[in-house]
């Protein structure tokens, strides 16, 4: 009899013990998925960091021309020509310019205009490689495969390694990366235009949304009389909340544009969409914190005779509003790497200007994303790698932003 | 207190303002296409209504600019100085008009005020009503969202018969190019696309209610609390990270992962497969499954537990046997919630999940989803009227309501469990 009774302990306990390594284990496998998701980003992201390139010495003291009248195509073309490809033939030259960075002319053309003194003179220049021959110093090439199939014939290998051989090739950190607009070169492609445009969207997302969320939660919890009118104001708004993103962007397409005649592809529309987005998230975050805030503080402001307008604006909000602000950040968070309805309304154009105003062509950042991992270039590989690192950079700092203040400002009641 | 006085004086003629305002600004759009239309050359009109169009939008961007109105040089210089002058008079009237309004009212509420005037209470009552507009929004929001998809989907069916729409299995919205092509009506049969949005939400449920579950009854029933303040947070950081994210982690690693796996034990794997996409969808979901689970959980009284472990029962099984039942509406409403929550996600299926509408119950093969579908159509360049385009606008409607109804539910279940506890 003591015999069962122990080995049925036996297996409760055991039974106790594998249901409490379930548990563990489950949510190992959700925290581990989180680390290889960020640290795969991280590791196919490093190769965008950095770019080869050539140092190319530009002779522009035998060119003696006007300065408003240099072509920076052809004077590259020129000095690239001078390096010595072996070639007699035009397919040939073709082949061994195509090696460089088709930016490389404007590169010139910024760096003589922002210093003139350099007319006349001869000097060193860094110039770009384009992105196969980057990613074959950066990752060799497969040699196994017939020449048909690959990116660099053997004569265009046989130059890259002849350039490394004369230590004329340099990696340098990419600065295009944070510094350019979207681009079809992966070499001079970068997030700028997109972080701004990202940065617009948003702008106009909180300037709309914040006051309405915040001032329809103020009536929803203190002025609204409890009818039936309210109680569908309320289930709409939690409802509302949990509408799939998409469908808002459907909303936008039919509405804003098409309706309202709004121009697409722009921050403003953008903004407006992701604002009736965030709407819900600002109202519900703000009313459970002037939900927090003890009654005995409204009963005594109005005890003295404030009004009840005074009694929220004077006393209720002060004491929300760090709760507020953090609320309006994370809805603000989730708008800012939301892409779905930003397709729909057409943000996903292929914008190489960084856009300066709110009705300006932009994307945003996680359009770019998307944009970038639909291209077929190797080297867009790593660009969106980096694109997302930023992203979720971004993200966490917005984050940070709202937990320090909620541990710097929350009143504790 | 003159400053209520004041305030009601800026109250009361600003408000009637900006609403002309904005409705001055939703119509503006209209007002200037009639204008245009009204200067536009005969010989244009007759080259048929898409022309018109055409010009009457690029003038409608520029028309703020006598000279770039001339640059674009669909109209003479003398229509186009006409048109100019019509915008400049339209648009000055207008404004005289708004400040005339103002004024009088400014002096109307003015006249108002004396010291019997009870400024404070008319204040607080404009502020009230304006607050209770904002609170409408939310449901202007629903209804917008109900009207327009609607309103979109009927011009669909009169061109799409409702049953091939609803039960038809062949999906290939490509309408012709040319008259007479091959396939060229286009079949808008949508029972591929539900199949193979259930299909991926199956996997992503399958991977995300065990795990959310199990690390929810780790967290809330286990861990020490220090542990559980730490855990918890980096374990919401899974529904922080941006979809876009996601997506491109199931279409870099996961797909040809999935794809390389299968092919070394004889499997046809497409590189776009469900599997891909279900798979990474359901770790993103996972929070959603834990954080409300492990909340209703930790609802649960707390005599319930105490009376199950006093009488002998071990943890797992007060958990299992007393705690999970007790729990099980609010556990419920969030998985609902999580299944609408997958049913309408976007980028990781548009990613990873592909366009082909293969009616199959194989994960390991590439299937579309509602979602992937309105992207498709509508990205990029769209005639309005084609059935393509609206085709989204249907869709839309059936993940609108689907979303609806699930969140509805589960709202439901979660308020009737907080009801019994709390």
């Amino acid at each position: 009899m003591s015999k069962n009774i122990n080995s049925m302990m036996l297996k409760r306990q055991s039974a106790e013990k594998r249901f409490r390594f379930y548990g563990q284990a489950s949510l190992a496998i959700a925290l581990i998925m989180l680390v290889v998701i960020i640290s795969s980003m991280t590791y196919r992201s490093i190769p965008a960091f950095t770019n080869y390139g050539l140092n190319l010495s530009i002779n522009l003291s035998k060119e003696n021309i006007a300065q408003d009248n240099i072509n920076y195509r052809r004077l590259i073309r020129d000095n690239i020509s001078l390096l010595d490809s072996g070639c007699d033939d035009r397919k040939c030259r073709k082949e061994f310019l195509r090696l460089f960075s088709s930016g490389a002319a404007y590169e010139l053309r910024d760096t003589i205009e922002n210093d003139p003194s350099l007319i006349g003179k001869d000097f060193s220049k860094f110039i770009l490689f384009s992105d196969d021959a980057d990613l074959f110093y950066k990752f060799g090439i497969d040699n196994s495969l017939p020449e048909s199939e690959r990116r660099l014939n053997d004569r265009e290998i046989t130059w890259l390694n002849g350039f490394k051989e004369l230590g004329l090739v340099e990696k340098r950190f990419s600065t295009n990366l944070f510094t350019n607009g979207d681009s079809r070169e992966p070499e001079i492609a970068g997030v700028l235009g997109a972080v701004i445009g990202s940065l617009l969207t948003i702008l106009i997302t909180l300037i709309i949304s914040f006051p309405i969320g915040v001032l329809s939660a103020i009536y929803l919890e203190s002025f609204a009389p409890k009818n039936k009118l309210t109680d569908f104001i309320e289930v709409n708004i939690n409802n509302l909340a949990a509408v799939p993103s998409i469908v808002f962007g459907l909303l936008g397409l039919a509405l804003f544009i098409n309706f309202f005649g709004m121009p697409r592809s722009a921050p403003l529309v953008g903004g407006c969409v992701l604002s009736l987005m965030t709407l819900p998230v600002i109202i519900i975050a703000t009313r459970a914190s002037l939900q927090s805030v003890p009654p005995s503080i409204r009963e005594a402001a109005l005890a003295v005779g404030a009004s009840e307008m005074q009694v929220v604006f004077q006393h209720l909000l002060p004491a929300a509003l760090p709760g507020i602000l953090t609320g309006t950040i994370i809805g603000l968070a989730r708008a800012f790497g939301e892409s779905a309805p930003l397709l729909l309304i057409g943000m996903v154009a292929f914008v190489v200007d960084i856009p300066g105003s709110f009705t300006d062509p932009a994307t945003a950042l996680p359009v770019q994303v998307y944009l970038w991992a639909d291209s077929p270039e190797r080297a867009f590989v790593a660009k969106t790698s980096a694109a997302t690192l930023v992203l979720i950079f971004l993200l966490i700092i917005i984050n940070l932003a709202a937990v320090i203040l909620r541990k710097k400002y929350q009143l504790k009641w | 207190m003159p400053n209520y006085h004041g305030l009601f004086v800026i109250l009361s003629s600003l408000l009637p303002c900006i609403i002309f305002l904005i409705v001055f600004i939703s119509i503006d759009g209209f007002i200037k296409g009639v204008i245009i239309q009204n200067h536009l050359p005969n010989s244009l009109i007759l080259l048929g209504r898409e022309e018109v169009d055409f010009s009457v939008s690029i003038l409608r961007n520029n028309i703020h600019n006598l000279q770039s109105i001339l640059s674009l040089e669909i109209l003479s210089t003398d229509s186009a100085n006409s048109l100019y002058n019509y915008y400049f008079f339209y648009r000055a009237g207008f404004l005289t008009l708004i400040i005339c309004i103002t004024t009088f009212l400014a002096y109307l509420a003015g006249k108002k005020l004396n010291v019997r005037f009870d400024a404070r209470r008319n204040v607080e009552k404009i502020l009230k009503f304006i607050f209770f507009v904002f609170s409408i929004v939310a449901v202007l929001t629903t209804f917008g969202i109900i009207l327009s998809l609607i309103f979109e989907t009927v011009r669909f069916f009169s061109q799409v018969s409702f049953s091939e729409f609803l039960f038809g299995i062949h999906w290939s919205p490509q309408t012709a190019i040319r008259e007479g092509q091959v396939g060229s009506s286009g079949s808008f049969g949508a029972i591929p696309i539900f199949t193979g949005t259930l299909l991926i939400t199956a996997i992503s449920m399958l991977i995300a209610v065990p795990l959310g579950l199990y690390s929810a009854i780790y967290l809330s029933q286990y861990a020490r609390p220090k542990v559980r303040n730490y855990f918890k947070p980096i374990l919401e950081i899974l529904a922080g990270i941006p979809t876009v994210v996601y997506g491109f982690f199931a279409a870099l690693s996961v797909g040809p992962f999935i794809r390389s796996t299968g092919e070394s034990l004889g499997l046809t794997v497409s590189t776009e497969s469900a599997l891909a996409a279900g798979l990474v969808m359901g770790i993103m979901i996972i929070p959603y499954v834990s954080s409300l689970s492990d909340d209703v959980m930790t609802a649960v009284p707390e005599s319930l537990r105490d009376g199950s472990l006093a009488l002998g029962a071990t943890k797992s099984e007060t958990i299992r046997k007393v705690i999970f039942p007790a729990a099980l509406p609010g556990i419920v409403g969030a998985i609902l919630l999580a299944i609408s929550r997958a049913i309408g996600e976007t980028m990781i299926v548009v990613m990873a999940a592909g366009l082909a509408a293969n009616l199959t119950a194989n994960p390991l093969s590439a299937v579309t989803t509602v979602t992937v579908q309105i992207v498709t159509l509508l990205v990029g360049d769209q005639e309005f009227d084609s059935p393509k385009t609206l085709a989204a606008f249907a869709l839309g409607l059936v993940l609108f309501f689907i979303t609806l109804v699930l969140n509805i539910l589960a709202m439901v279940t979660v308020r009737k469990y907080r009801e019994r506890y709390e």
